[in-house]
């Protein structure tokens, strides 16, 4: 038994090496000039194009329209990551309050209703709902890229599942100590939910900050691009160049996956909890 | 401060499950009323009607004169402690027990002194600023206890505070519950289905079962005295013992054994008799007695429990921790000693008299 | 259900009102629209849409470039899905028999998860460029030729891996989590019972699994089917022509790029079917098999 562990470790470090390769390299190769990389190839040797090449994505403005920044580009995939975390916490957070701690007529109901949009992901009604979104004149917003992203059941079964094991005895001793339903939620059940939400918020902040297809159909304006969307421009602008900029494909990429990795690395434990409590 | 009466009430589910029928106590102003029972007996969801959190199917409660079968728990002057303490686990020791009084909106002088006046009595005062999972069982006991104390409100109501307590602290607890119920004189309803926790703490038990009252007394005319069979060998400990027995004229047949009762048999025919484990001793020589082949002991230090068997039914003694032991042994008890009750309803038979009797002796000595 | 719950008239309806608004505007109305119109037929000159029947349904089903998509669509997601779920057991596995240094392989594994799948579209396209891609040269020491984005097998061989890849690290936090969850106990007892760790995987901890298992499956087949836009979009840049691309890939294309809106929404609606038969199933057989407590 004890000679396998060198085994395992092999097959760890393999795996590591896997999965973390392609990201290194991708940022080793990014600090050297286009004409460099398509000479030697990706590379892990640190190039002197670091500064030069991230100062270029950040505050060039590129694209066709010779408009957007790298930094716009960054803002509005923060703009998305938060705005679509604190969309879902706070609708979740009612609407999981209400089905929980609430006896009404259409609660069965409106718990179904919740529960069907489990069935039919984004992409399976994309046409239609760029339509409605055309129709509110929606397209090119940020409330256009958020809202619609909001009506999913997720988060609302993350908290339905949280709330449902808070001990009864808390709301019987709060009924008691003449508290309300409004009350009871600030006062009782807030608190209890931080870590919760920290959790659930830092998946949703990943979700929101990678989302490709909805804001892909959402925005055709480029001052609304995020980060991730800012790739593919990047793919489009190459046709018909001479050398790719390789360096700077790289560097967005880095760029767009920089924050997300460091909040799922740094939070962690948080991450994870929230992943694996919330999905029973 | 206040009277409780209890009308009538029932609790019906759906699919006309009952889960009380009908029930009726009436309880004095300072009084401590504990109901006990086994559980699904219905005294929790009896307390909690009481409480407000469970709606009255008939019936009504009225809490000092006033019918509160609709009235919000908060407004029903009600505190309750319940068995796994819940306690805000967010909020402090010292707003734990302020929540209730913010909520109706006390003056923060007047929450603040009855804060450490409870947080006195029941020692508390050095963990006011500590959260609940930074206390023992105990102490979360006690918390929950000064969250309805410092409410000074009509009634307590007890849901088995102490089940989650280790044996020895749940000793101990006991006595403070008393001694403090008994410093505020605040009538209390107490649930437990620990029959030791009821004879120790009520003022009157209420012995609940399948959702009706089995009887209703002191602890000790309760014990004397039980009404039914259920009783009998629900309260004390060891149970009483039952067994079948046939009347004829006035003696009693216990298997081969013939008792004579000396004129006090209350009727005739097949009935069951109690026969309380303490109530048997060992016969001295000579004397008639029933011979009972002894299966195994128990020594708890101060008593010796023999259990055996007195023909084909098994039988308990309570036998001083001297006593010979042999493979056999030959007991007797008092005729006025037993309890007989019916055969087909486990009802008392008759008998109360003698029993009233002998507990006006116990009580003189 | 609570054991006690409020019963006021008009709160919990609001407090449902801002998600169930959303949830009605931007899910039930599109979804009702999508069925809608897969029923219809548009005038080539935007004027009107003329009801067809079954008509679009037929010719999406018939076509045989449908056909052929569905295909790919089918072995690709039955290969992601169980390399995927394979590498990240395995991965899972020796993450927890090892003690030194488990944590920070966690991190380093886990860290992948946060990628969004165009950007490892991306990385994988220049892993596998024709002019720098360490993988194309190292392919051609084997007489390899790969070119992607013109050769379809090479431009699908690319796809699997690189949605593989990105898949992992989700596979191993669960597994991982459902591994740490098995009573120390239950695998103490295992010990004493069976002496090959690898028998004991198989009859003991493997079972166990079963539930994580099985919740996995389903997301990596949704995975498959619906997440991987982003890496084929980035690969094929929107010149599908030649190369391989899944169902919801072409749902985007007949859609948004070739403007047949019925077509396009009748494949959704096809979709829509699919899923739902998998969500269903998916809860059907949770509630039943899972509960071994």
């Amino acid at each position: 038994m004890y000679r396998l562990k060198i085994v395992d470790h092999i097959i760890l470090l393999l795996g590591v090496f896997v999965m973390m390769a392609p990201v290194v390299v991708a940022f080793f190769t990014s600090t050297h000039d286009a004409a460099e990389i398509h000479r030697q190839g990706l590379t892990l040797t640190w190039g002197n194009h670091f500064a030069e090449t991230y100062s270029t994505v950040l505050n060039r403005e590129g694209g066709f329209t010779g408009q957007v920044t790298g930094t716009r580009m960054l803002m509005n995939s923060l703009i998305l990551g938060i705005g679509f975390a604190v969309g879902k916490i706070i609708l979740s957070m009612l609407a999981a309050y209400a089905i929980v701690y609430f006896r009404f007529r259409l609660g069965t109901l409106f718990f179904w209703m919740i529960f069907t949009t489990l069935l039919l992901p984004l992409e399976v009604r994309i046409l239609p709902s760029y339509e409605v979104m055309h129709q509110l004149h929606l397209i090119n917003t940020y409330t256009g890229m958020i809202v619609p992203l909001l009506a999913s059941a997720t988060g609302t079964f993350y908290f339905r599942q949280f709330f449902k094991s808070i001990p009864d005895e808390l709301l019987e001793a709060a009924r008691i100590d003449g508290a309300g339903p409004i009350k009871f939620f600030f006062d009782v059940i807030v608190p209890l939910s931080k870590t919760m939400v920290a959790a659930i918020f830092i998946i949703m902040f990943v979700y929101g900050w990678n989302q490709y297809l909805w804001p892909m159909l959402m925005t055709n304006d480029e001052s609304f691009y995020t980060l991730v969307r800012g790739i593919k421009q990047i793919l489009l602008v190459w046709v018909g160049a001479q050398i790719p900029d390789y360096n700077e494909a790289f560097a967005i990429a880095i760029l767009a996956m920089l924050p997300p990795v460091i909040i799922v690395v740094v939070f962690q434990r948080w991450f994870i909890k929230g992943l694996t409590e919330s999905d029973k | 401060m206040a009277a409780i009466e209890i009308n009538q009430v029932s609790k019906i589910y759906t699919g006309d499950v009952h889960a009380v029928k009908s029930v009726n106590i009436d309880i004095k102003d300072g009084e401590f009323i504990v109901l006990v029972g086994p559980s699904g007996c219905g005294k929790s969801t009896l307390l909690r009607m009481v409480a407000g959190l469970e709606e009255i199917s008939k019936g009504e409660v009225k809490i000092g004169n006033r019918v509160v079968n609709k009235v919000d728990p908060a407004e029903r002057d009600i505190a309750m402690v319940f068995q796994n303490y819940a306690l805000y686990p967010h909020m402090t020791v010292y707003d734990n027990l302020a929540y209730g009084l913010r909520n109706r909106k006390t003056p923060k002088a007047e929450i603040d002194a009855r804060v450490a006046e409870a947080a006195r009595m029941l020692q508390l005062e050095a963990y006011l600023e500590r959260k609940p999972r930074a206390l023992s069982g105990g102490q979360r006991q006690r918390v929950a206890m000064g969250r309805a104390i410092v409410r000074k409100p009509a009634a307590f109501l007890f849901d088995e505070p102490l089940s989650n307590l280790d044996a020895k602290l749940r000793v101990s607890m006991r006595g403070e519950i008393k001694r403090l119920q008994r410093r505020l004189g605040t009538t209390s309803i107490y649930v437990t289905h620990d029959q030791l926790e009821a004879m120790t703490l009520a003022d009157r038990l209420v012995v609940l079962n399948g959702g009706e009252i089995e009887q209703i007394g002191a602890p000790l005319d309760v014990y004397h005295t039980p009404a039914s069979t259920f009783v009998a060998s629900f309260i004390g400990s060891p149970a009483m013992n039952l067994l079948q027995g046939e009347l004829h004229g006035d003696k009693l047949a216990l298997g081969p054994n013939l008792i004579d009762l000396g004129g006090h048999a209350p009727a005739s025919g097949s009935v069951t008799v109690g026969i309380r484990a303490e109530d048997l001793r060992l016969a001295s020589p000579g004397e008639h007695a029933m011979t009972v082949a002894v299966d195994y002991v128990e020594e708890l230090g101060s008593q010796r429990l023999v259990h055996g068997n007195l023909g084909d039914q098994s039988l308990t003694a309570a036998l001083s921790p001297e006593a010979e032991l042999m493979s056999e042994l030959r007991l007797v008890v008092g005729a006025e000693r037993l309890h007989f009750f019916t055969h087909d309803t486990g009802k008392r038979i008759g008998g109360t008299a003698l029993q009233q009797a002998m507990v006006a002796k116990t009580e003189i000595a | 259900m609570k054991r006690v719950q409020f019963s006021s008239p008009t709160l919990p309806y609001l407090f449902l009102l801002p998600q169930m608004a959303v949830i009605f505007i931007f899910f039930y109305w599109p979804s009702v629209q999508a069925v809608k119109s897969s029923f219809f037929l548009e005038d080539p000159f935007g004027f009107g849409s003329s009801f067809v029947g079954f008509d679009n349904y037929k010719g999406v089903l018939e076509s045989a470039e449908y056909r052929s998509i569905a295909g790919f669509t089918a072995i690709f997601t039955a290969l992601v899905t169980f390399f995927s779920l394979s590498l990240g057991l395995l991965l899972a596995v020796k993450a927890d028999a090892v003690i030194r240094g488990s944590s920070t392989y966690k991190t380093l594994l886990i860290s992948a998860y946060a990628i969004a799948p165009p950007v490892a579209g991306l990385i994988g396209m220049m892993f596998f460029d024709q002019h720098i891609g360490p993988f194309v040269r190292f392919a051609a020491l084997f007489g390899w030729d790969m070119k992607i984005g013109l050769n379809y097998f090479d431009t699908a061989f690319a796809m699997v891996v690189v949605s593989v890849w990105k898949q992992i690290p989700y596979n191993f936090i669960f597994f991982l989590s459902g591994l740490q969850g098995i009573p120390v106990s239950v695998r103490e007892a295992a010990a004493l019972d069976c002496r090959s760790g690898f028998r004991r995987f198989w009859t003991v901890i493997l079972p166990l699994l079963a539930p994580t298992a099985f919740f996995l499956f389903v997301i990596n087949v949704t995975y498959s089917l619906f997440d991987t836009f982003g890496i084929v979009d980035v690969m094929v840049k929107d010149k599908a022509a030649n190369n391989p691309i899944t169902l919801v890939y072409k749902v985007y294309m007949d859609g948004f790029r070739g403007n047949d809106l019925g077509g396009s929404s009748a494949q959704s609606v096809i979709l829509m079917i699919v899923v739902f038969v998998l969500t269903v199933f998916q809860f059907r057989f949770l509630e039943r098999r899972v509960h071994y407590n």
